[in-house]
């Protein structure tokens, strides 16, 4: 048997034994109490499924994506740490989610990408560390008991961070032209967004 | 070369296959309007045909003038379509709204239609003036209880694909053939409009 046959072989072998693996059945944890996971996992879709907390994010990951490593690597380390503080500020404290500052994240974080903003190191720095500590808060504030939400902000904060890391990572790669447009029309998506979520945070104040 | 294409594509067409077989939760019951705010969203610009052929036009155009304006028209049109749609929201009134959007039509295919060459800024200012007809359209229709900033996402999201699908029909003008076509389909686009003129007068 020549080498080539083999190696398929074996692959053959363990894609049967991977697939009896997974066809095995294990305990039902439908409810999660029993491993304790519930508030991170809590915290985890949370985030997924509010696009008030995704979008800047997103938007800040497309950034650090188009000025290069650099930025990319202090995002993702700046950012989620950021929100974990912020979170942990907001867990003992008592707030409403406030709409204005989403709108004005929408607006500057998609402003950068749509103009493909050159800015210091510092400054990035700065705008994730705000986003994250803003945002955070908001989300710590309205976690509610503190040993739970602290959980459920770990849950939060990885996800944060595992976003950034794909989207940055993602967007350095693109080298030609008409990607960098692509992300760049993203934020313009983005801004009118924020312009739109403005537009209807004052509908009926004038 | 081609055969490790080949691999790569079979990989990605098997993963596919393999998350389509995964088991979801079904979401019969939409909570908040959340999911159906977002989907209002994207429906409202592509069942319109108004708003279809206009945004296909500015697609065409970008790609009949090339670089910059392929890129340009689209990075601008949305963000000045959302201050429209914001003018919407707010309740601001901008008389002749079906007029201008029937306007945007005419106008946007006669440009493809006689591949007019204006200079930049010009392009933009009249692509951005007829945006903001159609983002208020979009803007005052929003359903009533449904979640204003996935309406919002929705409806950006369409109208960008639609200029998206504009420019890739635009990409056959470099050949002689898609020339002509590219210029039928503006005359087509600017006979739309008329129709659309004379309904907003009737």
């Amino acid at each position: 048997m020549t080498r080539a046959r083999r190696i398929k072989r074996g692959i053959g072998l363990t894609f049967v034994v991977l697939v009896l693996i997974g066809m095995m059945p294990t305990r039902v944890e439908a409810h999660l109490n029993s491993t304790g996971m519930g508030p991170v996992y809590d915290g985890l879709l949370h985030f997924l499924m509010s696009p008030e907390d995704l979008i800047p994010v997103f938007a800040l990951a497309l950034f650090a994506g188009l000025r290069g490593a650099a930025y990319g690597r202090r995002a993702l380390f700046v950012l989620p740490s950021a929100w974990f503080l912020g979170g942990l500020a907001g867990l003992a404290s008592t707030g409403n989610g406030n709409s204005l500052l989403t709108t004005m994240s929408f607006l500057l974080l998609g402003g950068l990408v749509a103009a493909d903003a050159q800015i210091s190191l510092r400054a990035t720095t700065a705008i994730a560390a705000m986003l994250g500590l803003a945002h955070g808060y908001l989300n710590g504030t309205g976690m509610g008991q503190p040993g739970v939400g602290a959980l459920a902000l770990l849950g939060l904060v990885f996800i944060v961070f595992v976003l950034v890391a794909l989207c940055a990572a993602f967007v350095m790669r693109l080298r030609r032209p008409w990607t960098r447009v692509a992300v760049r029309v993203m934020g313009s998506w983005i801004v009118a967004s924020g312009l739109l979520l403005l537009g209807w945070n004052l509908r009926g104040k004038f | 070369m081609k055969d490790a294409r080949t691999e790569v594509w079979t990989k990605c067409a098997a993963l596919a296959v393999t998350i389509l077989l995964c088991a979801q939760v079904v979401e019969a019951h939409i909570q908040k309007g959340e999911a159906a705010g977002f989907w209002s969203g994207v429906r409202h610009p592509i069942s319109g045909l108004d708003h279809v052929l206009a945004m296909i036009a500015v697609g065409l155009w970008g790609a009949q003038l090339g670089a910059p304006a392929i890129w340009l028209l689209p990075v601008a049109f949305p963000m000045v379509m959302a201050l429209g749609g914001m003018m919407g929201l707010m309740g601001i009134p901008l008389p002749g709204t079906e007029i201008g959007i029937a306007a945007s039509a005419i106008l946007l295919g006669s440009a493809v239609m006689f591949e007019s060459r204006p200079r930049l800024l010009i392009a933009a200012s009249l692509v951005g003036f007829f945006a903001i007809f159609h983002g208020y359209a979009h803007g005052t229709e929003l359903p009533p209880g449904q979640s204003g900033l996935l309406y919002g996402i929705g409806f950006v999201i369409a109208t960008g694909c639609l200029h998206g699908v504009g420019i890739a029909i635009g990409l056959i003008h470099r050949w002689r053939w898609g020339q002509k076509v590219v210029r039928l389909a503006g005359a087509g686009v600017a006979v739309a409009g008329l129709l659309f003129l004379w309904m907003a007068l009737k």
